[in-house]
């Protein structure tokens, strides 16, 4: 850590320090106030509550079609972080070991979920779900959030075989493992941190989803973004409070888990 | 394959080719070798394929499609109707202004944490990405709750006795234009942030050293080093702000419109796919145009980065 470049004074740069410590405030008003406002026992929301309460939650709890959409929300979620780790962790494997001509190019490939418009690729995949029966499916939206999740775990795992010396798999499978032991028993344990970034990654796109969501993701299995967007058109329920100060409180769990693993990395020493 | 090998073999014994031959082959098994471990990627490949590739090719085709014939009508729509050009320029203002603001207010969080020791930076980047990680829905629900009449804001600024009436800065472009900058500037800071934190503050002491003025040694040395992540970090946020759909559609309350409602409104409600596709089409241009202006000016690895 670098001292300050230009030794100015501290109160020559007051209105520097106050600018930052405002957009820092602007950045967490959002957080700031809807967690509190997702307790108050009014028919509207208010700050600050003049009378706190959990109705808003148990209008969530005690709602059957909000449950089946956390439900729906939650599996999607999972099984995209269990889908979406494997492929992209085998994908970023094979543009880390092999140096071709080609590689550049299907690294590109890889990273087109996320550089496309997500509107342009919803339409898209709605247009193929139409031909495949996939819309409104379970598997249809696996599919689709596996889809912009990969390059999430593409780039985090590559990160993580960048900082990783791939000699150390090539001594094991010089001492006779198969190469797909040595890398089970040699590269994944050291990978393993950037391997559950990615999936933690994978989980939350997964579950904040909303643009393709909204036209695959309906009927019987509508996700929560969606009926949220969807009741948020109409009128300002509380009950999205609520829901929202639950999704903030889960960001922050695995916002801090990334921070734990990330930190036990850089704690260890340079290799 | 074998046969050759054999003969590989067999001229071994009678002179020194055997060592080209059997590297020939070295070379042959691990080019296999090399294009077996490339196979890994497959799955991911054949993903991106299916559900993005081909969906996108073929509705490309349907843009030039009007009544099942091949027909320009859907682009030549976009240039001659003013409604048309009006959704154009709506979402190019407000990418260009989101961008504008972001950069304005994020460059000097970026400046100042990545100046700052240890603990306080990381408490500041904490204050950075726990938004960036919150749901974007999530976040334009809390501005659409701040900044409606009778919502935080209005209150505050009438018991300031700032105002005597409450502000209409919701369900419009200001709204819409509060709520993007918010969700955007993690996208800017971050990036920047890393490209200003590997910046050599050697040459900024030397400037100073040799005279220069804090403000000078900053415009001078430290902006003109810190400008490709600036710009990547800037293109970054240009290039999502032209999608923008969730965020316009909650808090411009029918007043704004983007490329992408229009998109979704085309598909969704009148199923007409080659007019939506055409928009779609424009769209990705406009999209490919700044990322290669971005991989020109500032190399598209930044962009990905952070």
């Amino acid at each position: 850590m670098s001292a300050q470049p230009v030794p100015i004074p501290h109160w020559r740069r007051a209105w520097l320090y106050a600018l930052v410590s405002a957009v820092l405030l602007f950045l967490m008003m959002p957080i700031l106030i809807v967690v509190p406002m997702s307790f108050s026992n009014s028919e509207y929301l208010e700050f600050p509550p003049r009378e706190w309460s959990l109705r808003w939650y148990a209008s969530f709890f005690d709602s059957a079609e909000w449950m089946a959409s956390t439900r729906i929300s939650l599996a999607a979620a999972v099984l995209t972080a269990l889908i979406a780790t494997p492929l992209g962790v085998a994908a970023a494997y094979a543009l880390n070991a092999v140096r071709l001509r080609l590689t550049p190019v299907l690294q590109v490939i890889l990273l087109l979920p996320q550089m496309v418009p997500v509107i342009l690729i919803g339409i898209g995949v709605f247009y193929i779900y139409i031909q495949l029966q996939l819309v409104n499916t379970l598997t249809g939206i696996v599919l689709a959030h596996t889809l912009l999740a990969i390059p999430f775990v593409v780039v985090t795992v590559m990160s993580g075989l960048r900082s990783y010396d791939m000699t150390q798999e090539k001594v094991a499978r010089s001492l006779g493992a198969p190469r797909w032991k040595a890398f089970m028993l040699v590269t994944l344990p050291q990978i393993r941190l950037s391997v559950i970034s990615g999936a933690l990654f994978a989980f939350i796109t997964s579950l904040d989803e909303v643009v393709i969501g909204l036209f695959v993701a309906g009927g019987e299995n509508t996700v929560l973004t969606r009926r949220m967007f969807q009741s948020l058109r109409d009128q300002i329920d509380p009950t999205i409070a609520a829901i929202s100060s639950l999704l903030i409180i889960l960001s922050a769990t695995i916002l801090v888990s990334v921070a734990v693993v990330g930190g036990g990395r850089s704690r260890q020493p340079a290799p | 394959m074998t046969v050759d090998l054999s003969v590989g073999a067999a001229q071994g014994r009678a002179s020194p080719a055997p060592n080209r031959h059997n590297a020939r082959a070295l070379e042959t098994d691990a080019r296999s070798e090399r294009l077996r471990i490339l196979g890994l990627s497959l799955p991911s490949l054949l993903l991106v394929t299916v559900l993005l590739l081909i969906p996108v090719g073929w509705l490309f085709g349907l843009s030039f499609v009007k009544r099942g014939a091949f027909s320009l009508d859907h682009y030549l729509r976009m240039v001659e109707h003013s409604s048309y050009l009006a959704i154009f320029q709506t979402t190019f203002s407000l990418s260009i202004l989101v961008t504008v603001l972001c950069v304005l207010l994020g460059y000097p969080v970026a400046y100042l944490l990545a100046q700052l020791p240890r603990r306080w930076a990381t408490i500041g980047m904490a204050l950075v990405i726990l938004p960036f990680w919150t749901s974007l829905l999530v976040r334009t629900y809390a501005w659409l709750v701040l900044l409606q009449r009778t919502g935080v804001i209005n209150t505050t600024l009438i018991s300031a006795g700032i105002i005597d009436e409450p502000l209409q800065l919701v369900h419009n472009y200001t709204g819409t234009v509060i709520g993007m900058t918010h969700i955007m500037l993690p996208f800017l800071i971050l990036p920047l942030y890393a490209s200003i934190k590997a910046i050599d503050t050697d040459y900024v002491r030397a400037a100073a050293n040799l005279g220069a003025s804090p403000t000078q040694a900053f415009l001078k040395i430290f902006l003109p080093l810190s400008l490709p992540g600036l710009i990547a970090g800037a293109l970054l946020v240009f290039i999502i702000c032209l999608g923008f759909y969730v965020t316009p559609q909650i808090l411009g309350g029918g007043r704004v419109t983007t490329v992408s409602m229009k998109i979704q409104q085309n598909i969704g409600v009148y199923f007409d796919w080659g007019a939506g596709s055409a928009l779609g089409v424009a769209l990705l241009v406009f999209v490919g145009i700044t990322f290669f202006v971005a991989h020109r000016l500032a190399g598209i690895e930044r962009m990905f980065k952070g």
